[in-house]
């Protein structure tokens, strides 16, 4: 549901720093989105379809790059990717005190265009 | 062709907000919570209950999340606190901008404790930090075992799990040896209490866990 309002955001600062570099048409936008945040890739594409319609966005398509859930044990340091089944317990010693260290990334990587 | 670098944090501008609002709530020394769960399992009614607790020791202060309607502020006003509503229309979590909003209207009262009621779901209100000072999650009996490791964000980043409705266990598949070890694996260090919102069980334990949580704040 919040896939929307995630895109409006993306198209509203997209559209932004391409007027301020003046560019008259965004090509390709590219996110970063982790597996770990809520946001599910079919959906951010069905909103960006729906809402980046107007002359700026009208042949732009949006890449998605998805990151695996990786943590670091803060007992003994090491590093383990996390699956579906969600188990954040370290696999080496045991123990659930973890940091996440890449899965809840959603940022704007780049975006291309044309220059007026 | 050109191309424009950004690595600009699509939530940035809320996360900016959260943080003014974690500010202000740390400046009046209130403990904000955000309460959720999905549509259904007891958030409002766990309310009431606390309210009754706490009512006569803090000063408590509601906002509450809504789609539509002021039903649950209406339920909430006749306990005595003073609420605010938000109306997202729609929108299907709040952010950090509504509750600063929300709060300008509270924050003269000299509140304790302030409870954010969030719109009923589990998947979009996780990605918005409001600026509270922790996270509960409420999830009933009555719900099923998978919700855990269905929407683990929201359990990963709670402080608290509510287990409501823990009076009609008898009556569910609801295994509570499931629901530990899934939270286990997903979040090792959430506290968690088991309450019935109707017969008022489990309702001492987390009241007495906020007021310790109010003091510590305060000090």
């Amino acid at each position: 549901m919040h896939e929307l309002s995630i895109i409006q955001s993306v198209v509203d600062t997209v559209r932004e720093s391409a007027r301020s570099h003046g560019f008259i048409r965004v090509n390709k936008v590219k996110l970063v989105v982790g597996k770990l945040t809520m946001a599910l890739p079919d959906s951010l594409q069905f909103a960006f379809e729906a809402l980046a319609v107007d002359e700026m966005f009208k042949d732009a398509a949006l890449e998605i790059e998805e990151k695996e859930l990786c943590c670091l044990c803060t007992c003994c340091q090491s590093r383990f990717q996390v699956n579906d089944d969600y188990n954040f317990i370290c696999p080496q010693c045991g123990q659930g005190q973890v940091d996440v260290i890449t899965g809840r990334e959603l940022y704007i990587d780049y975006f291309e265009g044309d220059e007026g | 062709m050109a191309k424009v670098n950004m690595q600009s944090n699509i939530l940035g501008a809320n996360e900016l907000l959260a943080r003014k609002n974690r500010s202000a709530f740390k400046e009046s020394r209130v403990l904000a919570v955000n309460l959720m769960s999905s549509p259904g399992s007891g958030k409002t009614t766990i309310l009431e209950r606390t309210i009754e607790k706490l009512g006569d020791k803090l000063n408590l202060g509601v906002i509450e999340g809504d789609l539509y309607t002021d039903q649950d502020a209406r339920r909430i006003e006749k306990k005595g606190v003073r609420v605010v509503q938000i109306n997202t229309e729609g929108t299907c979590h709040l952010d950090a901008g509504m509750v600063g909003k929300a709060y300008e209207t509270l924050s003269a009262a000299q509140l304790d404790l302030i409870f954010i009621e969030n719109v009923g779901n589990l998947v979009c209100p996780a990605e918005f930090d409001l600026g509270e000072d922790f996270r509960a999650v409420v999830m009933s009996t009555a719900e099923g075992n998978d919700k855990v490791l269905k929407y683990p964000l929201i359990f990963r980043e709670a402080r608290v799990v509510l287990v409501n409705k823990i009076d009609l266990l008898d009556y569910t598949d609801f295994s509570l040896d499931k629901f530990k070890d899934d939270l286990k694996q997903v979040n090792p260090s959430a506290l968690t209490f088991m309450v019935s919102a109707r017969t008022g069980m489990g309702i001492d334990q987390w009241s007495e866990f906020l007021l310790r949580e109010v003091r510590n704040k305060a000090v």
